[in-house]
């Protein structure tokens, strides 16, 4: 096993079930997302040292850092490696500037002060250096647990949830500034976060995990439109997940058609699934297009489905709709418009809709 | 006032923090931050102390450190000494009885130092005992402080287990709670009243001292 970066393969049966196999580059920012339990944290504690599998190797730049059949492990503190904790565990008896040259060494006293200074001024907290936690807010509290981690000038970073104990204008706003801090640090950085928003805005990469296991990996956006599973789907939030019959492939024309709940829907060219066996198809809502009462346009063609809106509620610029398709009180669709185009097409529970589901964006998966 | 046993019960309480200090920090931090089996019967030994009867206590430790028994006789050897009627044993006891005291307060202050603070001093690169130093012992010493007032406090004041495995003895096992005894029996009321005044006022300022820093516990926020 090489790794420029980081590379670890961990596995345990207690006490949590831990089976993975995760990589993340220098330069790179790594997110790990997937349901409480799912074993997340102890994949960064095991990466810290603070937690100590029954089976696993983790190599860093070069280093072992574990080797069960070794028997090497490297303890925490020559690991080198900055931990952003939930909460962020600060030293509640120091001050801020203390809590980062706490975790300096190799330097002088003064130079420890001055590279904090440093890394304070990075996070943008020039001025609160000697603030107690106590009397900081969420966002700096954050900000310091940063700064401390990086005083270490760490081989990788590891953020554990570090955006959920704040207000979400302070979340938004330190989610843009790792994005710049991100620039200038040259590290792999793994981010535990069960936000899928929050994922797929700083990520270059995701791993998805489910009962310590890890399930697919790739850019946000890919995961996202092309789950492996229908677990991967609904764990990454889709809410149209749906089983149907692959009826044919057709190259001439680039396309696949799927029977539906005794419809027919035309996609993308999926050859790699029999034909007369049952898939899994998931949509994203964005794909769902509404169809306008007052102009009918071209794109209805493409896979019309009609019904009655069994749900409406708006929600601020947003409406959610749910469409209970004609015929099947069971195939529903959920998607959303916004609250303009609902008010314009006057829809409510009740009322009469027509949808076009996007041929490219539905997605076929194994059955299991 | 009996100047002799006011700095015996000085002494034997500046012995017994001493000793206790580190015991306590130890036997404390063990029991905040660690599980094991026979925990829970640990922390009752530690606390029987404070429910036992002092007659009873004094009973066991007399004849647990007498001169026939093992103890007694090992230490004899030792030292050349007797460990009851002596101020040797009156310390030993005073550490036994003083348990719960130097003990809980600092258990208690360890447990409430989370769990990833000391797991964020090891990220920080700290060792085990850095640790300890610069994180958990400043964030606990309140509890120190604590268990040290106690313990110097409860010494003072305890009469039946002095009593039991001291005796009185002018200078050697006589404290300022046997002598305030001793001067209620020969009707020196005065003199009683003088040292009971002291006692009263030397507790309370230790006490006041003790909630006063756990006020200052919370005073760094989180």
């Amino acid at each position: 096993m090489e790794a420029k970066g980081i590379k670890l393969r961990l596995a345990q049966h207690q006490p949590i079930p831990l089976d993975v196999e995760i990589e993340c580059h220098v330069d790179e920012l790594v997110a790990l997302v997937g349901p409480s339990g799912s074993g997340k944290t102890t994949v960064l504690r095991t990466i810290a040292g603070l937690h100590h599998p029954e089976s696993g190797q983790i190599l860093c730049r070069d280093e072992i850092w574990l080797d069960r059949q070794q028997a090497i492990h490297v303890p925490t503190q020559k690991r080198h490696i900055g931990f952003v904790f939930q909460d962020y565990a600060l030293f509640p008896h120091l001050t801020a500037l203390q809590n980062v040259t706490i975790a300096m060494n190799g330097i002088t006293t003064g130079q420890r002060a001055s590279r904090a200074r440093e890394l304070l001024t990075q996070v943008n907290l020039k001025g609160l250096e000697d603030r107690f936690p106590g009397s900081l807010s969420g966002g700096q509290r954050q900000r310091v647990a940063l700064a401390r981690a990086l005083a270490r000038e760490p081989k990788i970073l590891l953020l554990d949830e570090p955006f959920s104990a704040v207000d979400q204008v302070t979340r938004r706003k330190l989610q843009q500034e790792l994005a710049i801090l991100r620039r200038s640090i040259r590290i792999p950085i793994l981010l535990v976060t069960h936000d899928l928003d929050e994922a797929a805005m700083l990520a270059d990469r995701l791993y998805v995990l489910h009962k310590g296991q890890t399930l697919q990996n790739g850019k946000p956006i890919e995961v996202q439109r092309n789950p492996a599973s229908a677990l991967v789907a609904r764990l990454m939030g889709h809410s149209n997940i749906f089983s149907a019959t692959v009826e044919g492939h057709y190259p001439a024309e680039g396309i696949t058609r799927i029977s539906w709940r005794g419809r027919l829907l035309e996609l993308e060219l999926s050859e790699s699934f029999a034909v007369g066996s049952t898939v899994n198809w998931v949509i994203h809502p964005s794909h769902i297009i509404m169809h306008r009462r007052d102009r009918p346009s071209f794109g209805e063609r493409e896979n019309p489905v009609h019904g009655v809106i069994s749900e409406f509620l708006e929600l601020g610029e947003n409406a959610f709709l749910r469409l209970e398709t004609d015929g099947d009180d069971e195939a529903y669709l959920n998607f959303t418009v916004s609250s303009h185009s609902a008010q314009r097409n006057n829809l409510s529970v009740g009322a009469r809709a027509g949808v076009s589901l996007l041929a490219n964006g539905i997605h076929l998966m194994p059955e299991h | 006032m009996d100047t002799t046993a006011l700095a015996l019960s000085l002494q034997l309480a500046f012995w017994t923090c001493v000793i206790l200090f580190p015991v306590g920090i130890f036997v404390g931090r063990l029991l905040a931050w660690y599980h094991f089996p026979g925990k829970a019967f640990v922390e009752a030994a530690i606390a029987l102390p404070l429910v036992l009867p002092p007659t009873v206590l004094g009973y066991y430790l007399l004849i647990g450190m007498g001169s026939t028994s093992t103890l007694g006789q090992i230490y004899h050897q030792l030292i050349g000494r007797n460990l009851v009627f002596t101020f040797d044993g009156l310390l030993l006891a005073s550490v036994i009885f003083n348990l719960p005291f130097a003990i809980q307060p600092m258990q208690r202050a360890f447990e409430a130092i989370p769990a990833n603070i000391r797991e964020a001093a090891w990220c920080c690169g700290l060792s085990r005992f850095q640790a300890l130093l610069r994180i958990e012992f400043p964030l606990a010493w309140p509890g120190a402080v604590s268990a040290l007032a106690l313990t110097f406090a409860h010494t003072l004041g305890e009469f039946g287990v002095v009593l039991m495995v001291g005796g009185n003895i002018e200078g050697e096992t006589k404290t300022i709670a046997i002598a305030i005894y001793d001067r209620v029996q020969a009707f020196d009321n005065a003199t009683a009243g003088t040292m009971s005044a002291f006692l009263l006022v030397f507790s309370l300022v230790a006490i006041g001292l003790v909630y006063r820093l756990s006020y200052q516990r919370g005073r760094f926020g989180s």
